[in-house]
């Protein structure tokens, strides 16, 4: 049982919490996930971000869209209440090192876990430029967490609302050409990680993506979150997230993602059109 | 001698492969005492050598063929901590049953008492009368014990630990104990209910239970053991790490390794669609990769859960087959296919990378090999296809590396599981270990004994410091 003890509201479909979880907010480092479950029988086990920690408070922060049963279910919560099962930190580190430029691209909800990235190559001395990028202005979240750790930052938005109106590709191209990054790090939507790794392959600048399959355990034993990495079998929960994005197979992890697709669908409709509320 | 033996009730074949209810039924009353007389009461009695903690068998059968049905469990409770559950599902006929006289005599293993069933009825009958008694537990030791993982090594050790005076704490991953008790094995083979029991006589014994505790990342050994204090430290986390074929398209929609499929419906009962929100994949046509019981399992779950056609594919023949031979012959009369002296060689799929077929190659019995079993050929240009839109390989499982990689000084083999001594005591001081981390994928009852050979050796080990 962990205690929600802070609620935000960043956007119209994005939430923060801050959780009480000592254990967690000891152990975890930079690019690790915690497994959630709302309800000890009914509930389904999903994976989300550390976005981060408060050691001393034994706290740690999550921020989530709301976009099928569980997640609108969690957004609902609210300061005080608990979540019944939480299990974390899962998955392996980042490995932060001293490369020079760091770029880290953030796309949509994926700048909440590239925060802590960020943070963390900034940390090991690193010059870090942020590109943040949303469908329009009021999707954009984090952009001052972002600048706090960041040297310089670019944002791009697909209607051009705020920042640029381009694609987070478009930037880093640029900064590409003129032979910047030494590293690229990239979070967000498979479509757009997919992208980003096609944009730095002629360049030869080693990616990083942070994957999001679907989980069960999280520990290794179900095969479920696995992936085609460098024509080899890999298990997100254990041996990433992070993965190089030049040896990711993107496409097969888009189909992959949508196994269950119709009935998460009819879940979430019912669950929008309040049908099933609660549970019990 | 002249005694057949009991027949085992079952539910109907059509009705229980709609359902998750318990397919073996139980015997009666009179049939248990029937049964239990069967046993000659050898003075031998060799089927003890086949039963992995060496219950004294003809005892408690001759307490229950007097009706002392109590006193029966109590002597199977010197020796075994689930009776109800290894009753279940040991794989007698290669344990106690393979060397006892009566099977001997008529030449079938299968004809052997039904050491088993007897088991289970006492067992069942104790826990049913609310008779189980919660065992004495001694002075405090004052010493603090870890248990990591709560499958039946976990389990086993924490009883025999606690009631030597130990404080007992078991580190639990997932979000219900049991191990694969709860995730794996299926309710219409193991009922659920019976394992919480287990666990809850645990509880009241004053063990208790930290789930979602991924020991490794949650706290590594080294800070349970200097932060936390912990005088010792058991390891029982089992095998874990699903094995695949290494066949083209095993990555497409609609394979899932055994683990997953059975944890889906198992853990998170994905079978109660009504209510519950862990989706499972609707399948018409199923192959199921194996021929062990993960395999029997996760194709009798397949078509529980509404599957048309469920396929068995198996390199070897039926006598190969290391699943226990009551849930062979369960799966058979549900209407499960199977293809022996076949193996798959790839996986196809449509547009949309969805399953849609599989190509199989036939095979043929060679010449026997150095273990004596006929060695299969592959018979070439004997490749052919059956439409699937699901594949489940159940191949077994190799061992989780997570603990071995969080903790240095753990010995372990190239396989990955831990080195331990006879008295399941690692390479690392005050570090135990048992159960499938140790032994490759076994048995419960192995996994059982385990866990109590290591709970003897710690409570030693800690009276010496
Ligand atoms: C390692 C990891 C870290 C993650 N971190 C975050 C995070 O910090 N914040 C956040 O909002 N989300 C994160 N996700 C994604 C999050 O787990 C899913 O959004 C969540 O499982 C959806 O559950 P649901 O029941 O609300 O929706 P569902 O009803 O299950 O699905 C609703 C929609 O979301 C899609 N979906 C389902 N699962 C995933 C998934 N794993 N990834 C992407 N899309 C999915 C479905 O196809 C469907 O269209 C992470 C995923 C992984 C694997
Ligand atoms: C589908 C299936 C059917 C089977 N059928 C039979 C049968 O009919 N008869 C039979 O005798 N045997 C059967 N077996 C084998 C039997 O279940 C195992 O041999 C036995 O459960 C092993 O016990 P264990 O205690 O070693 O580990 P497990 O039962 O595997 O339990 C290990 C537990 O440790 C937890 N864990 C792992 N790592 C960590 C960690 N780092 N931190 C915290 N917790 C952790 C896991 O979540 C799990 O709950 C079957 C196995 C399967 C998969
Ligand atoms: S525990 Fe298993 S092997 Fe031992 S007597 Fe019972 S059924 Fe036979
Ligand atoms: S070998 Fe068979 S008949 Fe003999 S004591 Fe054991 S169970 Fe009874
Ligand atoms: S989520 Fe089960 S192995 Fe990764």
């Amino acid at each position: 049982m962990n205690k929600i003890v802070e609620k935000k509201q960043l956007s119209d479909d994005v939430y923060l919490m801050e959780l009480e979880a000592p254990y967690i907010a000891e152990s975890r480092r930079a690019g690790q996930f915690i497994i959630l479950q709302l309800d000890n029988n009914f509930g389904e086990r999903i994976p989300l971000t550390i976005a981060d920690a408060n050691e001393s408070k034994g706290t740690i922060t999550i921020i989530f869209q709301a976009v099928g049963k569980t997640t609108i279910h969690l957004s609902k919560l609210e300061v005080g209440d608990y979540i019944e099962n939480l299990l974390g930190p899962l998955g392996t580190p980042t490995e932060i090192k001293k490369v020079g430029t760091v770029v880290c691209v953030g796309g949509g909800i994926g700048v909440a876990p590239m925060h802590p990235i960020a943070q963390a190559y900034k940390a090991a001395g690193n010059r870090v430029i942020s590109i943040i990028g949303a469908r329009n202005r009021d999707l954009l979240i984090m952009e001052e967490e972002i600048k706090k750790c960041s040297d310089e930052v670019i944002i791009c938005t697909d209607d051009g609302s705020y920042g640029r109106k381009d694609l987070v590709t478009a930037p880093l191209k640029e900064l590409c050409e003129k032979g910047i990054p030494n590293e690229v790090v990239a979070i967000g939507p498979p479509i757009m990680m997919k992208f980003v790794s096609e944009t730095t392959r002629p360049y030869n600048v080693h990616t990083m993506v942070s994957l999001n399959t679907i989980m069960v355990d999280g520990t290794g034993m179900c095969g479920g979150c696995r992936v085609t990495v460098g024509g080899e079998t890999k298990f997100v929960c254990v041996d990433g997230p992070e993965f190089d994005g030049h040896l990711v197979d993107f496409d097969n992890m888009m189909l992959r993602q949508k196994a269950y697709k119709t009935q998460e669908d009819q879940a979430t409709h019912k669950c929008r059109i309040g049908l099933t509320g609660d549970h019990k | 001698m002249t005694i057949p033996q009991m027949d085992m009730p079952a539910q109907d074949p059509v009705l229980r492969s709609k359902n998750q209810k318990e397919v073996a039924l139980g015997y009666t009353e009179e049939m248990a005492i029937i049964e239990a007389s069967r046993c000659l009461q050898c003075k031998n009695a060799p089927c003890i050598k086949g039963c992995p903690v060496g219950i004294n068998i003809p005892g408690f059968l001759d307490a229950a063929a007097k009706g002392n049905f109590q006193e029966s469990v109590d002597i199977i409770k010197e020796a075994s901590l689930l009776p109800a559950i290894c009753g279940r599902v040991c794989p007698q006929e290669t344990q106690c049953m393979e060397f006892c006289t009566v099977g001997k005599t008529l030449k079938d293993p299968m004809k052997s008492v039904a050491i088993g069933r007897v088991e289970r009825y006492v067992a069942d009958l104790e826990r049913e009368t609310n008779s189980i008694k919660i065992p004495a537990i001694k002075e405090s030791t004052g010493n603090k014990v870890a248990i990591i993982g709560s499958g039946p090594a976990g389990l086993a050790a924490a009883a025999d630990l606690r009631q030597d005076g130990h404080e007992v704490v078991v580190f639990e991953a997932f979000h219900k104990p049991g191990g694969v008790m709860i995730y794996g094995i299926p309710e219409f083979r193991l009922p659920k209910a019976i394992v919480e029991k287990e666990i809850d006589t645990l509880k009241e014994m004053g063990v208790k239970f930290e789930m979602n505790f991924l020991v490794g990342r949650t706290r590594t050994i080294a800070d349970l053991i200097e932060k936390d204090n912990f005088d010792a430290v058991f390891i029982g986390s089992g095998a874990g790490l699903p094995k695949f074929m290494n066949i083209p398209g095993e990555n497409l929609v609609g394979v899932f390794s055994a683990n997953e499929y059975l944890t889906r419906s198992n853990l998170m009962k994905a079978y109660d669609k009504e209510n519950v929100d862990t989706p499972i994949y609707q399948s018409k046509k199923v192959a199921v990769l194996g021929g062990g019981n993960v395999a029997m399992d996760a194709a009798r779950m397949a078509l529980r859960l509404g599957a048309e056609e469920v396929n068995v594919i198996y390199r070897r023949t039926r006598n190969e087959m290391p699943a226990r031979v009551e849930e062979i012959e369960h799966a058979m009369e549900e209407g499960i296919k199977f293809h022996f002296l076949t193996n798959p060689i790839r996986i196809l799929g449509d547009d949309n990378a969805r399953v849609n077929a599989i190509e199989c190659l036939k095979y043929e019995l060679g010449e026997p090999d150095d273990s004596g079993r006929r060695r299969p050929l592959p018979i070439s240009g004997s490749e052919f296809i059956m439409e699937m839109d699901t594949v489940i390989p159940a191949l077994g499982n190799g061992s989780n590396p997570l603990i071995k990689q969080t903790t240095q000084d753990l010995e372990t083999t190239k396989w990955g599981n831990i080195v331990v001594n006879e008295n399941n005591k690692s390479s690392m001081d005050r570090v135990y270990a048992g159960g499938d981390i140790v032994l490759g994928a076994a048995t419960v009852i192995l996994a059982m004994g385990e866990g109590r050979t290591a709970a003897k050796a710690i409570t030693d080990d800690l009276k010496n410091r």
